[in-house]
């Protein structure tokens, strides 16, 4: 019952989860149930009313889940969360409680291929309306806001090529524009970066990635700071107005600065049905217990690996934030001071044949589309995650032709070394 | 008392120790947060007592709406007061006429007039302002975990299966909130500019 605060480690392994009150189980139980046995009629109404506690359907809340959003609350400093079924489905339900058709959101340029085309198109078809600004310019977030900008989007670590953002800078034009901070944390997880401590308003996740760590599960999250009042001017109408859906409850007045993620999982979960199997939440929750150790390993090795490849004679140019020359490298230092993250880029001097060539040699990294396993990954983004961009998209958002990214593991960096370096000579 | 950030401990010491809850607006419509916090208080054991001038000759939940704190008529540990922070002062003016006083007088999550809390500080009465009590023993208790709500909680030890009525151990080890949580920090420079 003392007031001292544990630690990030201790957070990872404890939070959110108990000893099972029924069987005493230690590890967090699988829940393998749709649904949940209700007490009696009054029990029932006062569950779907939204007035107790509890379990209802797994496609609104599950056991297993719950603990999952819990630890990842507690990880990214925020006040609750919500588990979905893929980092994609994380970024609908945040939006859905933020847009109606005709409104903008402002997204950094440099994105996941997969998130570009999100945005770009199956948004569009919303009528929620993407403005593209770039990270290495605040400006460009200011000039465009707009009366019916609604959010601003951008990645704390930002994939393909690992370039850092200016969050605090970025948080201060939402703030004045009087709209959320949404950050997507995959890339650093909250080992690296906690968003909420620069200003993040809501930080989202792919949780495939390094919290899950071992590329078996798909997952997504959303982390409500509970920093962004949702009451003013009626912007918000899923947060400040009476709900239909819900008898004419306000949520923002009953839920005060967790309103947000109730939202998403009555309004967005419940409706749009994007549910995380309890299964999967198992497995992810396992993989979060090791954050801490596997984060420190991915970074040190990505930096060996780096380096390596800064000083090698085929190689053109590598993009690595850890890297003292890289432009990067400030921000890295202010915001990712226990490493850069593990997932960077490089070009070959010998370009588009160059590259496909090291990818086909490579013995120990797998050819893959995915990021944050334990195992090391190679891929060509000009031909596959960022293939539906056109060529001048494509470089801007750091996937040009003759670009390879890599996602550094937890093997013997040595290992790793040794295989590109056999797959680059010749 | 820092009316911007409270400590665990001193949450969990009022809702451990009071037993009876006058609550001030009170309202019998199932979608009102006062409704819902009444329900969730008077299942976990409290002895709830609603307080709305215009329900009276009515019941909540089986029990009888009074018109004013005077008209209660036995000794309460807490008021909980759900109206806007306009109305507070009032309110807690009548709590101060009550003898014996109030133990706590509690302010709803918005709601929260400094000048009100001094007056009832003054007199030995402890306050929490723009939070609200379910919440509050929900996060605790860790009960609130199932909405994957963040309790700031650990705890080791294996908890009972809960029943219906039962009242669920607060003591669990706090992990931060307050001044360290991001949350409480934007709520108190809402405060500072307004």
């Amino acid at each position: 019952m003392s007031d001292r605060l544990p630690g990030f480690s201790t957070l990872a392994v404890h939070a959110g989860a108990q000893p099972d009150p029924t069987t005493g189980a230690r590890a967090t139980p699988i829940y393998q149930t749709t649904s949940f046995v209700f007490n009696d009629a009054d029990h029932a109404a006062s569950l779907f009313g939204l007035q107790s506690f509890g379990n209802i359907y797994t496609r609104i809340g599950n056991p297993t889940n719950a603990v999952l959003e819990e630890r990842v609350a507690a990880l990214e400093g925020g006040t609750a969360a919500l588990a979905v079924a893929s980092g994609h489905a994380a970024q609908v339900v945040v939006l859905q409680q933020l847009m109606q058709p005709g409104d903008e959101f402002i997204a950094a340029r440099k994105l996941y291929g997969g998130s570009i085309n999100q945005f770009a198109h199956a948004f569009k078809s919303f009528g929620w309306n993407v403005v593209w600004a770039d990270p290495d310019d605040v400006a460009s977030f200011e000039r465009a806001v707009t009366p019916r900008t609604k959010a601003i989007f951008i990645e704390s670590i930002a994939n393909p090529a690992g370039s850092i953002t200016d969050i605090e800078a970025i948080s201060t034009v939402a703030r004045k524009a009087g709209v959320p901070l949404i950050v997507d944390n995959t890339l650093a997880s909250p080992y690296l970066i906690r968003p909420i401590d620069h200003g993040a308003d809501i930080v989202v996740h792919s949780l495939t990635k390094f919290l899950g760590g071992h590329g078996n599960s798909l997952g997504g999250i959303i982390v409500d700071a509970g920093t962004f009042d949702w009451s003013t001017g009626g912007k918000y109408p899923m947060l400040s107005e009476p709900r239909p859906e819900y008898h004419g409850i306000r949520l923002q007045e009953t839920f005060g600065n967790f309103a947000f993620a109730i939202a998403c999982r009555v309004l967005g979960l419940r409706d749009l049905g994007p549910a995380l199997s309890p299964f999967n939440a198992f497995m992810i929750l396992t993989g979060i217990e090791t954050l801490p150790l596997r984060m420190q390993k991915h970074c040190d090795n990505a930096k060996a690996v780096a380096e390596f490849l800064a000083g090698h004679p085929a190689v053109a140019a590598v993009n690595y934030s850890g890297l003292a020359s890289d432009k990067y490298n400030q921000l890295a230092r202010k915001y990712a001071p226990k490493g850069a993250g593990a997932v960077f880029t490089f070009s070959l001097k010998g370009g588009y044949d160059a590259g496909v060539s090291l990818v086909s040699k490579l013995q120990l990294f797998s050819h893959l589309a995915n990021v944050g396993d334990t195992r090391s990954l190679v891929i060509h983004p000009a031909s596959t995650t960022h293939s539906q961009l056109d060529d001048a998209a494509k470089v801007k958002s750091g996937a040009g032709p003759d670009v390879v990214r890599l996602s550094i593991g937890i093997e013997d960096k040595e290992d790793l070394i040794a295989d590109l370096e056999q797959a680059l000579a010749a | 008392m820092n009316h911007d950030a409270y400590p665990d401990n001193y949450i969990r010491g009022i809702l451990n120790s009071v037993k009876s809850i006058a609550m001030v607006g009170a309202s019998p419509q199932n979608v009102r947060p006062s409704y819902f916090a009444f329900k969730y208080l008077a299942q976990r054991g409290y002895d709830m007592i609603p307080v709305n001038p215009g329900h009276v000759g009515k019941d909540l939940l089986g029990k009888p709406f009074v018109a004013s704190l005077s008209d209660i008529g036995q000794p309460i540990d807490m008021i909980d007061i759900f109206r806007n922070s306009s109305h507070i002062m009032p309110v807690v003016e009548e709590a101060l006429t009550l003898d014996p006083l109030p133990k706590v007088i509690w302010m709803q999550l918005g709601a929260r007039d400094d000048a009100a809390a001094e007056k009832a500080e003054a007199a030995g009465i402890k306050v929490v302002m723009n939070r609200c009590p379910k919440i509050e023993y929900g996060r605790l208790s860790s009960e609130i975990s199932w909405m994957g709500v963040n309790s700031r909680t650990l705890s080791s030890k294996r908890p009972p299966a809960p029943t219906q009525g039962m009242r669920l151990s607060l003591n669990r080890m706090s992990v931060g909130g307050g001044e360290t949580a991001a949350s409480d920090r934007a709520a108190k420079n809402k405060t500072e500019r307004s």
